[in-house]
């Protein structure tokens, strides 16, 4: 094992150890952890709503800033935050619904990203207002605080348990679309909305509770960043690009798609930080741009 | 059951039904009759609130439902089995016949459905809906809205494009959901077909009704008949 961890090959003139691949591969589970939980929400919203939501970094920021308010205004703590947050965050996406994104379904695709574009930058200029942009400390909560040794690096606890908690909650959320009667309704009103409503279905009703969970899904992202990043009202930023990036490399409204390409492009970024640093923050992009030249459609994208 | 008087309909700017008056009493199998175009589809999917823009008066047992919105209208009893059939080709079979909601008692249990279609059976564990062959997807179609409970069922040319073996057991199927007392409004441009299930057919012209025949004096009106429908 150790023989194995400590073999390194030299690659454009850097020297690559197995180890550090490993290393920053399962470190970059936890961004691709953030990726699989935002583009699930963005694919879900998208594949029901028709409507590319560029809200979703700030709705993600408001996860985070929710959870901060509710330990520093209430003394609620962090796990009933992982609830509540998103609860909250996802009742102010159905109120959003409600009364603006609606009126926009008859129109052009464009009129419903311009839109929440301006939502985005409406939420954030609210919050620095508020709250500065210089970010508020959020502590790991106690029982996930130090690090545990997983055979070739010591792991931090908190971000093992932030991989797992979002690996849950996208496989229930799959689980919910692929497996349940009301995922069936769900992918039936996506295909041919009229006729579900015609059987009775209160359509309208479920594409408001559908954009309510895609939002609660960004929120719960919102909620495991806060102790890793510092809560400020730009955090969904950094995010946000590379995950329109994850929806197009899956394939526009592919469920099982965005949570794996996530993942998976989560940890190529981290191993491209070891093999050739300079491109970690582009090889993201690589990879879209050459999915985009093979499969059109994404990796999971269905055909026309 | 049904009554349906000086029915418009709009799609966009085309005003497509011109006042359509006709109504279905309980346990009748009615047809609309008339050549491409007339309004047929468009008097059904009015009847369920698809249209953009719709006026007049559809009364389903006593109640107005011009202003419901199409899942209202399910839930007062009225199922819908369209002319595309609307399969479902990201649900599995069973999916499909499960998916609309049990809008009242009374309904055919998913067994009684697998005996009026044993192809159906056969096909659930495995195909998508879209793998289906014409015929099994029509099955599909009619089955699952036998389940909901709706009493009155509107079938949108059902036989289109079937094989006559497909077709004889849909006929059979109409006669056995009438004697369990379905009501039915069905859309078929094969009167031949119709005749074999219906009490009564309304022939349409121009987004109106513009005659009823009775199916006993259908013989004795088969010249008038072949000139409204041009065949």
């Amino acid at each position: 094992m150790q023989a194995i961890l400590s073999y390194s090959f030299s690659f454009f003139g850097t020297n690559v150890t197995i180890a550090a691949l490993l290393g920053q591969g399962t470190l970059g589970l936890i961004n691709g952890a953030f990726y699989a939980c935002l583009s699930l929400g963005l694919a879900v919203i998208f594949g029901m709503l028709n409507i590319i939501n560029f809200a979703h970094g700030a709705l993600f920021m408001m996860g985070a800033f929710a959870s901060w308010m509710l330990l520093n205004y209430l003394g609620i703590g962090y796990f009933p935050s992982l609830i509540l947050s998103p609860l909250l965050v996802g009742l102010f996406g159905i109120f959003l619904e409600k009364t603006i994104i609606s009126r926009l379904y008859k129109l052009d695709h464009l009129y419903g990203l311009l839109l929440t574009f301006g939502l985005a930058l409406v939420i954030q200029g609210l919050f620095r207002n508020y709250y500065g942009s210089s970010g508020l400390p959020y502590q790991i909560p106690h029982v996930l605080q130090g690090a545990t040794y997983i055979g070739f690096m010591y792991m931090p606890n908190y971000r093992g348990w932030v991989v797992l908690a979002a690996l849950f909650v996208c496989l229930a959320t799959w689980a919910i679309i692929e497996k349940t009667s009301l995922g069936a309704t769900l992918r039936a009103a996506t295909e041919n909305a009229p006729l579900v409503q015609a059987f009775g279905v209160n359509v309208p009703r479920l594409i408001t509770l559908t954009y309510g969970g895609g939002i609660a899904l960004a929120a719960f992202a919102g909620v495991l960043a806060a102790p890793i990043y510092s809560v400020n009202p730009n955090m969904g930023d950094n995010f946000i690009n590379i995950v329109f990036a994850v929806v197009v490399i899956g394939g526009m409204g592919s469920i099982m798609g965005s949570i794996v390409t996530g993942f998976a492009l989560g940890v190529i970024e981290g191993m491209t930080k070891v093999v050739y640093p300079q491109a970690s923050a582009t090889v993201v992009f690589v990879v879209m741009v050459i999915v985009l030249l093979t499969k059109p459609r994404g990796l999971f994208g269905k055909a026309a | 059951m049904l009554d349906v008087k000086d029915l418009n309909a709009w799609y966009g700017e085309s005003h497509i039904l011109h006042g359509v008056d006709f109504n279905v009493q309980e346990g009748e199998v009615v047809t609309l009759l008339g050549r491409n175009g007339a309004g047929k589809t468009t008097t059904m999917k009015s009847i369920m609130g698809l249209v953009p823009r719709r006026e007049g008066h559809v009364v389903f047992k006593g109640a107005e439902t011009i202003d419901m919105m199409p899942n209202q209208i399910a839930r007062t009893g009225i199922a819908i089995c369209p002319e595309e059939r609307g399969i479902f080709g990201s649900l599995s079979v069973t999916e499909n016949l499960m998916l609309p909601p049990i809008v009242a008692p009374g309904g055919l249990s998913v067994n009684e459905i697998y005996t009026l279609f044993p192809n159906l059976k056969e096909r659930a564990r495995t195909a998508h809906g879209t793998r289906l062959s014409g015929g099994e997807q029509q099955m599909l179609a009619i089955g699952r809205i036998l389940r909901t409970g709706a009493k009155m069922l509107l079938l949108d040319e059902p036989t289109e494009g079937l094989a006559p073996v497909i077709v004889q057991q849909i006929g059979r199927t109409i006669r056995e959901i009438k004697a369990r007392g379905f009501t039915v409004l069905l859309v078929e441009q094969n009167f031949r077909f119709a005749a074999t299930v219906a009490d009564r057919h309304y022939v349409m012209e121009h987004g109106k009704i513009i005659d009823m025949i009775e199916n006993k004096q259908l013989e004795a009106n088969m010249g008038k008949l072949h000139e409204y429908l041009g065949v």
